[in-house]
């Protein structure tokens, strides 16, 4: 059985969860790890993340980060992790390197927006939208290792399950984390 | 006289003339690489392979082998410099593989699993760089180009047409396609060239072909380069 | 300029073939001409160079880009770039740039509407003993003030022609401020030559070898040697054309000494390269220019006619027959990688100046893989007088392994700047007693890609086995802050990185940006490690020289003077690699938006 050596040996360590300019597609490989989710909520207490709907984070040991940082609200939460969490991972290529979503940065942020608000296929009302509640976007997305320190990544796109299954489960229990050749890849 | 080096302390026995790669090579001994490809004479630029020789680290591709030469290469501290110059590669272009159809038989990705690289480490630079479709049946992400100058030798001695070359200078060096237009479909190039087999990465691409083999059950999903070998050493390669 | 209509450019072109000839070769020569007749290089001069040299659009094209000074961009009537060394800086060239930007009123880099004037900023021009410097037009002005600065204003919006510019404007003193060795005496009357037809190249190889000179450009390969190799290669073949090239390619920011040499030593340079002929056996030399001394020109074809006239040059040398060598001066178009031989050969073969590799050494495979030798324009002055006058009077000054002297090219922050000559093993302090150095806080030798050294080293020794140096030599005194210097260098390198190699190319830039991330007082303890590791990196695994040195100034100053960088660290642990607020300037702009909301406060 798994277990971890915490400040408070009666606490589970707290695992927070968040997705910034990504697909979800990172989450939805976490739980790809089928019935071994059960096994992690035995020994986990998840904080701030899309599977408790909890929405701002509290002090954690762990944070995974899936996607990059493209807007304000990408900014604001990225920076919480960081300050909340003792260990942060960037999970997945975005958040590793921009992945799809920094394939607008080829692009100046007017011509994209432009494009999907101006000239764009089925726009009615052309225009930029400047509601003061939408997250202003950054002129390019970046990954999170450029705005703020990342202790581990997992390439993927998504991390294949059993990759995050051998991260967590090493985390856990302190062994050093290493992965077999078919788990680490950037597709 | 016996001709012998030694490679992480193995014996390996080479031909006078031989670099330290060639002899690697022969052996069954990979040094990773991406610059280098044993069709055409050693180029030295992308500086993946260097090895320990004497203290100093040097390019086993253009670097002689010398009997009793004793030649350090898959130790960490190498592992860490190679991937330290792959992240280089990988953080001047844009490299998306989730979005690249050459994904899982990329060398340049593949190289990068050899030496850990986990992330780019480093600021990424985003260049902006348009890709030349103009081709009926290649095109060309100059994006992905790592300026290995595989096409440019390629065209240049094999094809005998010189359509690439390599302008600029320091990070704004470029790949760049000879023809009145600059455009690939405006140049000699043609779908049989041995220059469009040659590129490491997914900047030259065959057209009209997707996803044939799909993500996960490609060359480099399966095993390591080091076990592999290279894409020309496949069947079906060049 | 604007658009000059095809048939212009083509009889231009037409008449620079005439006059160079139809060799690949001589490719970047047809440029450079071109560039300062149209002031850019129009395509149509392309398309016409390519097919009458035989050479790939993309070769052209791919040139063009290379060099600093060609433009495939119309730049103006009047093209002036300021010299940018860290000299220039000191000597305030900031303030003139902008005095002259807004005078003409454009920004720089970009012609004005009217195409009258391009300003620009360029890599160090060597007059750092008379800045601030400024090229207009590929000519070099030295000593600028407000009130010259002023003046070219004036001229440039009348549009008077460069040749009614006031002379004065373009004057460039010598400044020789200590005479050694070698700067004692320039008159020579081919005593050298003399010798070498009396005794044979194997008594003045012999002298040479007595004489222990080493090479001057810093890395100091033994001459004879490097010579002997070239007469020996291919077999000692005598049929194989062997070739003599001057480097003259002075590119070391601080470095000015063999313009100096070039204008009042030139017998003595083109005897020591008619020497090296005579000893290899090469009837072709060629003296590889860099374009910001391109004024230089007609005095040097002056004395290579003069030469030629006196038989010091051209068939029969001396009356010797068989004895046939001529010089050809080959102009540089702003590029530093120049410097390094085997780039320096592939430019003068007209292509980008990219590194060779190595082995082959020039001397069995060079210029058009032929045995080559090439020599400092220092180098081949000390031989011909080493063998006029024998191997010991040379070993009468320096140190064992260093002998003879070595003239110093000395700038910034002291009351005597320029050339100094002084005998190997000298110390770093004699020199700063000399030219009137006070509260010096650090000492530049060798260049950008040389050493820091601080106070403390001062006590070291002018020689190949402590301080090898080039001879650029620039001090900087208590008032200033060194990570000008570092600014200065990081964007140097990058600027000049040929681009060939992954370590160089890209970590020069990574480099650049740290330090402008540190200057902008955004960076935390993780950059400056940053720093480290990737000029090991590059000081490991870089392809040629300049890879190796480019982080030299950097890591010397995390080493030495640690306070630059630390003063202005924002966190001790990690900083975001951009400007979070600035990267949302543009959706403010798109949206208009500039609430509270819409910035980002830095974090502690």
């Amino acid at each position: 059985m798994l277990s971890r050596e915490v400040s408070d040996v009666s606490a589970k360590p707290r695992v927070a969860t968040a997705s910034l300019c990504g697909c979800f597609g990172c989450h939805t490989s976490l739980l790809d790890i089928d019935e071994r989710i059960l096994q992690l909520v035995d020994l986990v207490d998840f904080d701030r993340s899309p599977l408790t709907d909890i929405k701002t984070v509290g002090d954690c040991d762990l944070g995974l980060i899936e996607g990059g940082v493209a807007n304000t609200e990408n900014l604001e939460v990225l920076r919480a992790f960081r300050r909340h969490c003792r260990t942060l991972v960037a999970v997945g290529a975005c958040a590793v390197n921009g992945g799809v979503p920094a394939m607008r940065n080829a692009l100046a942020l007017r011509e994209c927006l432009e494009e999907s608000y101006v000239r764009g296929v089925g726009v009615y009302h052309p225009g930029i939208p400047r509601d003061p509640e939408i997250p202003l976007l950054l002129d390019r997305v970046h990954p999170i290792h450029e705005v703020v320190k990342v202790d581990y990544v997992l390439p993927g796109c998504p991390p294949s399950a059993d990759t995050l299954w051998t991260f967590l489960t090493a985390w856990l229990s302190g062994q050093p984390i290493a992965f077999p050749y078919t788990q680490i890849h950037y597709d | 006289m016996s001709t012998t080096l030694s490679l992480d302390g193995r014996p390996i026995p080479f031909t006078p003339g031989q670099t330290i790669m060639d002899a690697a090579l022969a052996a069954g001994i990979y040094i990773p690489h991406l610059c280098h490809n044993p069709d055409y004479a050693p180029h030295g630029s992308c500086r993946v392979c260097m090895v320990g020789v004497g203290g100093r680290l040097v390019s086993a591709c253009t670097t002689a082998a010398l009997d009793g030469m004793t030649v350090e290469s898959n130790t960490e501290t190498i592992q860490s410099t190679r991937r330290s110059i792959v992240q280089m590669l990988f953080v001047e272009g844009n490299h998306v593989c989730p979005a690249c159809e050459r994904s899982g038989s990329c060398q340049l990705q593949a190289v990068a699993y050899y030496v850990g690289m986990l992330s780019p480490h480093f600021p990424q630079f985003f260049p902006q760089r348009p890709v030349d479709a103009s081709h009926p049946d290649f095109m060309i992400d100059f994006n992905r180009c790592i300026l290995c100058e595989l096409c440019v030798r390629a065209s240049r001695d094999h094809d005998h047409k010189r359509v690439f070359a390599v302008s600029g200078r320091g990070l704004a060096s470029h790949l760049v396609i000879d023809s009145p237009s600059g455009l690939l479909g405006d140049s000699h190039f043609a779908a049989s060239d041995r220059a469009a087999q040659v590129c490491p990465t997914g900047a030259i691409l065959p057209k009209h072909r997707g996803y044939e083999q799909p993500i996960g059950q490609r060359l480099y999903d399966q095993a390591p380069i080091s076990v592999v070998g290279d894409l020309r050493a496949q069947p079906g390669g060049e | 300029m604007g658009e000059p209509v095809d048939s212009k450019v083509q009889a231009f072109v037409a008449r620079s073939l005439g006059l160079y000839g139809q060799a690949p070769e001589y490719l970047l020569q047809h440029l450079i001409a071109v560039q300062q007749q149209f002031g850019w290089v129009p395509p149509t001069a392309v398309d016409a160079l390519a097919a009458a040299l035989d050479v790939a659009h993309a070769q052209v094209r791919g040139a063009v880009a290379f060099y600093a000074f060609l433009h495939d961009q119309p730049r103006g009537d009047f093209d002036i770039l300021f010299s940018d060394n860290i000299t220039d800086r000191m000597l305030g060239n900031q303030r003139l740039v902008g005095l002259l930007a807004e005078r003409l009123g454009l920004g720089l880099d970009a012609p004005r509407a009217d195409g009258r004037v391009t300003i620009g900023l360029t890599s160090c021009t060597g007059m750092c003993d008379q800045g601030p410097a400024l090229l207009v037009n590929g000519q070099a002005v030295t000593a600028l003030t407000a009130a010259r600065v002023d003046r070219i204003a004036d001229l440039v919006e009348e549009g008077v022609p460069l040749e009614r510019w006031p002379g004065a404007f373009f004057r460039v003193e010598d400044n020789i401020r200590r005479r050694g060795l070698l700067l004692s005496n320039p008159a020579t009357d081919g005593a050298s030559l003399r010798r070498l037809l009396d005794g044979g190249a194997d008594a003045a190889l012999a002298e040479l070898e007595r004489s222990g000179l080493r090479g001057r450009g810093g890395a100091g390969f033994t001459t004879a040697l490097k010579w002997r190799f070239c007469r020996e290669a291919e077999g000692g073949d005598r049929t194989v054309p062997r070739f003599v090239v001057c480097n003259a390619d002075e590119g070391e920011p601080g470095t000015f000494k063999d313009r100096v040499l070039l204008t009042s030593y030139t017998d003595l340079v083109f005897e020591g390269m008619t020497l090296c002929a005579g000893v290899i056996g090469a009837r072709l030399g060629f003296l590889y220019l860099r374009g910001e001394y391109r004024y230089l020109v007609p005095h040097l074809e002056s004395v290579l006619a003069r030469r030629r006239a006196e038989g010091l040059l051209g068939k029969d040398i001396l009356g010797q027959q068989g004895f046939d060598f001529d010089i050809a001066i080959h102009l540089g178009a702003g590029a530093y990688i120049c410097g390094e031989e085997s780039a320096l050969i592939e430019s003068l073969e007209g292509k980008r100046g990219v590194t060779r590799k190595r082995p082959p050494f020039p001397v069995i495979s060079g210029y058009q893989d032929r045995p080559t030798v090439v020599n400092n324009v220092e180098t081949f002055l000390a031989a011909a007088r080493v063998v006029q006058w024998g191997g010991y009077w040379l070993r009468g000054e320096g140190t064992d392994q260093s002998a003879g002297s070595k003239i110093l090219s000395v700038s910034g922050d002291c009351a005597r700047p320029g050339i100094y000559e002084y005998p190997f093993g000298t110390p770093v302090h004699r020199v700063l007693t000399d030219c009137g150095a006070e509260e010096v806080q650090a000492v530049q030798v060798s260049g950008a890609a040389g050493t820091t050294l601080a106070p403390a080293e001062f006590d070291r020794l002018l020689a190949f086995e402590d301080l090898p140096t080039a001879g650029s030599f620039m001090i900087f005194d208590r008032s200033r802050d060194l990570l000008d210097l570092v600014r200065n260098f990081a964007a140097f390198f990058a600027h000049e990185s040929c681009g060939f190699c992954t370590p160089c190319r890209v970590g020069t830039a990574l480099l650049r940006n740290l330090v402008e991330k540190v200057a902008a007082g955004q960076a935390s303890a993780h950059d400056l490690q940053e720093l480290r590791d990737i000029g090991a990196v590059m000081r490991q695994t870089s392809y040629c020289g300049l890879g190796h040195t480019a982080p030299n100034h950097v890591l010397n100053t995390l080493d030495k003077f640690p306070a630059i960088y630390r003063r202005r660290l924002r966190s001790a642990d990690y900083s975001p690699s951009f400007d979070l607020d600035a990267a949302l300037a543009s959706a403010r702009a798109l949206t208009g938006r500039d609430g509270v909301a819409d910035h980002v406060e830095e974090e502690a």
